[in-house]
C-alpha cells in the first residue's frame, strides 16, 4: 500500500506538469489582446498598452515565446509564487480568498449528496418496485433533467425572493445556512446519480449469494442490509462521489455566479471572459491537484471497503 | 467557450422564471423618515484599481466618488460648478488658475493643499507608472516630456504651485473648457500618505485609499466581497445623509437583482435586460431610468469605395427602425439616437441628422439604388458584447427594405474587431461604441471623427471638420465653444462616417430601505443625495 501511494504521488507529478503545460499552451494559443478584453471597448492609452505589454511579456509570441513565458512561469511557480492577474493582484491570494468558500460549498453538496441520495437509495433498493422507490426513480429523473443553470435562479426565486426561506444570495462571507441553499442546490444532482447507482447496486446486491448465505444463518435483517450489502455496495458510489467533489468545485461556475458567491468558479470565470492567462493557469493547476488526490483518495478506500482489493 | 455559452444561457431559463411569477411588491420606495445614522448598500462589479489616476471604470469611480471630493461638479444643465475648488479661472484659455477652499482635509488629517494636486496628477502622466486614466493629462504642457520607455522629465512643465492653495495649469494649446474635465475621478489629489517616495505610490494605497471626500475607508478593500465607508465628519462640504455605505460586489447582476427584490441590497445600478420585462412590476416606482452618457452606432469604412458615397450611408440609416429595435431587442433600455452627441452634455440638440434619422423605407432605397450601394452588406460586431439580437435585426431591416443581401459577421472579441479596422481589412459596417471621458461635446467629436482622432476608425478626414473642431477647442467662451462644435457636428450630419443608433441608458433600482436615489452623468449613484428610510 505505501509502495502503491509513493507511485501514485510521483505519477502526480508528471499529471500535474503536463496539464499546466496544456493548459498554458491553450490560454496562449487562444489569447487575442488581453489588454484591450481589461479594458472592455474603452480605448487604451499607448503607456497603459507599453506598461503592461512589458509587466507580462506580451511581446514574446510565437513558440520561442511560448516556452520562454512558460519556463518563466513555472520557475515562478516553484518558488510558491502564482504570479500576478492582469489587475495587479496576486493570484496566490486570490486563490487563498476563493477556496475556502468553494470548498465548504462542495462539502455541503456532497454531504447532501451522500446523506439523502444514499439513504433513499438503499431504501429504494430495499423495496423495490415500491411506491417509494417509483417515486425516487420520477424525482431523480426530473432533477437530472433540469440543468443547474435552471435550477439555481429557479431555487433562488421562490426559496429566497418569494418566500423567503433562505437569504437571496450568499456573499463573501457566508454562514453555514447562508451556504445551505447553493449547496442543496449543487448536490442536487449529484444526489439524484448517488440514489440511483446506490438503489441498482443494492438491489443487486440483495440477490447475491452471500447475502442468502447471511439470511440463512439466521442474522438479522437489518445487520445484512447495513454490513453486508453496504458495504459492497458503496464502491460505485464512492467511485461516482470521488470524481464528483473534483466537478463541484470546478464546476461550480453556475451556482457561485447566480449566488454570488465569490469561490473558484467565480474567479475562474472571471479569468476566462477578460483572458486572464495567469489567474486561469493557477486556478486550473490547483484544480488538477485537486482531481488527482481525490482520485487517490478513491483507490486507497476501495482496499477499504473490499479486502480482497489489494495494491502491490 | 462552454463558459461563454453558458452565461448566455442564464438569460433564458431567468427570463422566463420571472415571467411566469412576475408579482406587483413595488410601489412603495420613497416614503417614510429619513435615517442618518444607517448605512445603504450598493452594488458594484469589482473594481479594477483604487488609485484615481487609474480608475477609469464605473464600479472604481463609484468607490473613489465616496473617499474624494471632485474639484468640481455639474449643475442641472451639465455646466459645471466649483466644489472643493473655490475657483477656477483662466484669461487665456491657456494658462489656468485653481484656488482651492480652505478646511479640506485627507481623512489622516493633512490638510489639503496645490502639491496634493500637483503630485497626483504628475503621477498619473507619468507613462511607467502605466495608469490607465493617463490620457486625461494629454492637454497639459509637458505632457509628451513625461511619455514613452524612458521619458525626458518627471514632473508636467504646465503644473505649478502658486501657494499652499493655488496652483497653475498651463496647457499645450487654449482649451475653453479645461473645467469640464476637472470634475472626473483622474483629477483627485492623493495626500502624502499614499507616496512612499516622490513620485512612487506607497504599497498597500489603494487597498485602502485615504481621499478628502464625505467617506472615509472602514477597513480595507476586500476583494470580490466588499469595499466599506463611514461618513467623515470634519468634511467641511455639504455631508451625505447617511452614515456609511457598503459596496458589495456582484459579479453577476441577476444575482444583485434578486437581492434587491429582497431587500438584501438597496441598489442596483444596472438592472440585467432579462429583468427589465418584469422590473416594473417588481419594484414599481423603485424601478428608475437616467440617459447615460454612452452611444451605439453603425460606422462606415469610408476608405471604401462601396461606402464612400454619403447618399448610400443616408440611405441605410433611413432603411432602419431605430425605435422598432430599442422596443422590441432592448426593452426600451436603450433610446434611439439621431445625434451625434449625448443628451448628457451642454450643446446637445435632438435630431441633428434630420432626414437620414427618419425611418422611410421607400425613400431608402430609392435613394439606395441612385447611389448604387453594394448588393451585399456585412454587419461587423463583437461577439462576446451580447450584440448579435440587434444586429441580426437590422440585417433583417436592410434586407427588407432596401432589397440586397446583409449578414451579421461576429469576430470574438472588441480587440479583433479593432485589429483588423487597424489593418484597414474589410469588415463591412461595423458597431461601434462610445462612453464619454467629460461632459463636452469635444470627447464626442474629437478622439472619433478628426483626421488623427485616436478611436477614427472609419478614415473619416474632413479639414473643414478638424478645423472647426480646433476653434471650438481654443474659443473664448464656452458658448463660443459649444456653437463651433455643433457646426462640425453639423458636417457629420451631411456626411454620416456613421450612423447614430441609440443612447444608453441607466436603468437601476433600489429597495424599499432607501429613497433619493440618483445618477450622476458619469452613471454613479449621487451618495450625498441617497437616503436610508426608517
Amino acid at each position: 500500500m505505501f509502495r502503491f501511494i509513493v507511485r501514485r504521488l510521483l505519477q502526480m507529478v508528471v499529471a500535474f506538469f503536463g496539464t499546466t503545460l496544456i493548459v498554458y499552451a491553450l490560454m496562449f494559443a487562444g489569447q487575442g489582446d488581453p489588454i484591450q478584453a481589461l479594458a472592455g471597448e474603452r480605448p487604451v492609452t499607448a503607456a497603459q498598452r507599453a506598461y503592461l505589454t512589458e509587466k507580462y511579456h506580451l511581446d514574446a509570441t510565437g513558440v520561442g515565446g511560448f516556452f520562454y513565458r512558460y519556463f518563466d512561469y513555472i520557475s515562478n511557480l516553484l518558488r510558491g509564487d502564482l504570479g500576478e492577474s492582469l489587475t495587479g493582484r496576486s493570484i496566490g491570494e486570490i486563490l487563498a480568498a476563493a477556496w475556502p468558500v468553494t470548498i465548504k460549498l462542495a462539502l455541503i453538496a456532497i454531504a447532501v449528496a451522500v446523506v439523502f441520495g444514499v439513504t433513499a437509495g438503499v431504501l429504494a433498493g430495499i423495496r423495490r418496485a415500491s411506491i417509494f422507490d417509483n417515486a425516487t426513480l420520477l424525482l431523480t429523473l426530473l432533477v437530472l433533467g433540469i440543468p443547474t443553470i435552471v435550477l439555481a435562479p429557479l431555487a433562488q426565486y421562490f426559496l429566497g425572493v418569494k418566500w423567503q426561506l433562505f437569504p437571496a444570495t450568499s456573499g463573501a462571507d457566508p454562514d453555514f445556512y447562508a451556504l445551505l441553499l447553493p449547496g442543496i442546490v449543487l448536490g442536487s444532482l449529484s444526489l439524484a446519480t448517488a440514489l440511483r447507482l446506490t438503489r441498482t447496486s443494492v438491489a443487486e446486491n440483495l440477490r447475491a449469494d452471500y447475502v442468502r448465505t447471511a439470511r440463512s444463518k439466521g442474522l438479522p435483517r437489518r445487520r445484512v442490509v447495513s454490513v453486508h450489502v453496504l458495504r459492497n455496495s458503496l464502491i460505485p458510489v464512492i467511485t461516482f462521489l470521488g470524481v464528483e467533489l473534483g466537478n463541484l468545485m470546478s464546476g461550480a461556475i453556475i451556482t457561485e455566479g447566480v449566488f454570488n458567491i465569490p469561490g473558484v468558479g467565480f474567479n475562474l470565470f472571471r479569468g476566462i471572459r477578460t483572458e486572464d492567462g495567469p489567474l486561469v493557469v493557477g486556478i486550473v493547476s490547483v484544480l488538477v491537484v485537486v482531481y488527482l488526490v481525490s482520485n487517490l483518495v478513491v483507490d486507497v478506500l476501495y482496499a477499504v471497503l473490499d479486502p480482497r482489493i489489494r495494491y502491490e | 467557450m462552454r463558459v461563454r455559452r453558458l452565461a448566455a444561457w442564464t438569460a433564458l431559463p431567468l427570463a422566463v422564471t420571472l415571467g411566469l411569477v412576475a408579482c406587483g411588491s413595488g410601489g412603495n420606495g420613497g416614503s417614510g423618515e429619513s435615517d442618518p445614522n444607517a448605512a445603504v448598500r450598493i452594488e458594484i462589479a469589482e473594481p479594477q484599481h483604487l488609485v484615481p489616476t487609474n480608475t477609469n471604470e464605473t464600479s472604481g469611480s463609484q468607490v473613489l466618488a465616496a473617499l474624494f471630493s471632485p474639484l468640481v461638479d455639474y449643475d442641472e444643465a451639465n455646466k459645471p460648478y466649483e466644489v472643493a475648488a473655490e475657483s477656477i479661472t483662466s484669461e487665456d484659455n491657456t494658462t489656468w488658475t485653481v484656488k482651492l477652499k480652505d478646511g479640506y482635509t485627507f481623512h489622516n488629517g493633512e490638510d489639503v493643499t496645490a502639491d496634493n494636486y500637483v503630485d497626483a496628477w504628475n503621477y498619473g502622466a507619468y507613462a511607467p507608472n502605466g495608469q490607465n486614466s493617463n490620457y486625461f493629462f494629454e492637454k497639459i504642457a509637458g505632457y509628451d516630456d513625461l511619455q514613452g520607455d524612458s521619458p525626458k522629465a518627471q514632473t508636467l512643465s504646465g503644473l505649478k504651485k502658486v501657494d499652499d492653495h493655488t496652483f497653475t495649469v498651463t496647457l499645450s494649446q487654449p482649451y475653453s473648457e479645461f473645467k469640464s474635465i476637472l470634475g472626473y475621478t483622474a483629477f483627485y489629489p492623493l495626500p502624502k500618505a499614499a507616496f512612499s517616495a516622490p513620485g512612487k505610490l506607497a504599497d498597500g494605497y489603494e487597498q485602502a485609499p485615504i481621499g478628502q471626500g464625505p467617506f472615509k475607508m472602514k477597513g480595507s478593500w476586500q476583494h470580490d466581497a466588499k469595499v466599506e465607508v463611514e461618513r467623515y465628519d470634519a468634511f467641511p462640504g455639504q455631508q451625505p445623509k447617511v452614515a456609511g455605505v457598503e459596496f458589495r460586489i456582484y459579479q453577476q447582476p441577476t444575482a444583485a437583482y434578486a437581492d434587491v427584490l429582497s431587500d438584501n441590497l438597496d441598489v442596483i445600478k444596472t438592472i440585467p435586460i432579462e429583468n427589465l420585462s418584469t422590473a416594473a412590476t417588481d419594484l414599481g416606482d423603485r424601478y428608475q431610468q437616467s440617459p447615460a452618457s454612452t452611444l451605439q452606432v453603425l460606422a462606415f469604412p469610408t476608405f471604401e469605395q462601396e461606402y464612400s458615397n454619403p447618399d448610400v450611408r443616408k440611405a441605410i440609416s433611413m432603411a432602419i427602425d431605430r425605435e422598432e429595435i430599442t422596443r422590441s431587442i432592448f426593452k426600451d433600455s436603450q433610446q434611439p439616437a439621431r445625434s451625434f452627441v449625448s443628451p448628457v452634455v451642454a450643446g446637445y440638440r435632438e435630431n441633428t441628422i434630420g432626414a437620414a434619422g427618419e425611418f422611410d423605407p421607400a425613400k431608402a432605397k430609392a435613394l439606395y439604388q441612385a447611389a448604387g450601394g453594394p448588393s451585399k452588406i456585412t454587419l461587423s460586431y463583437n461577439g462576446d458584447g451580447g450584440h448579435k439580437d440587434w444586429v441580426d435585426a437590422t440585417c433583417n431591416q436592410l434586407k427588407a427594405n432596401l432589397g440586397v443581401d446583409c449578414v451579421g459577421n461576429a469576430e470574438p472579441k472588441f480587440a479583433d474587431l479593432l485589429t483588423k479596422l487597424k489593418a484597414k481589412q474589410s469588415v463591412g459596417l461595423f458597431r461601434m461604441g462610445w462612453v464619454m471621458d467629460y461632459p463636452s461635446m469635444e470627447n464626442y467629436l474629437g478622439p472619433l471623427y478628426s483626421s488623427n482622432g485616436s478611436s477614427n476608425y472609419y478614415g473619416y478626414s474632413n479639414p473643414e471638420f478638424d478645423k472647426l473642431l480646433a476653434e471650438g477647442v481654443s474659443a473664448s467662451s464656452e458658448e463660443e465653444a459649444i456653437k463651433k462644435y455643433q457646426a462640425a457636428e453639423d458636417l457629420l450630419a451631411e456626411e454620416l462616417p456613421v450612423i447614430p443608433l441609440r443612447f444608453g441608458q441607466n436603468n437601476f433600482g433600489h429597495s424599499t430601505k432607501v429613497k433619493n436615489v440618483e445618477m450622476d452623468l458619469f452613471d454613479r449613484i449621487d451618495l450625498l443625495k441617497i437616503e436610508a428610510v426608517k
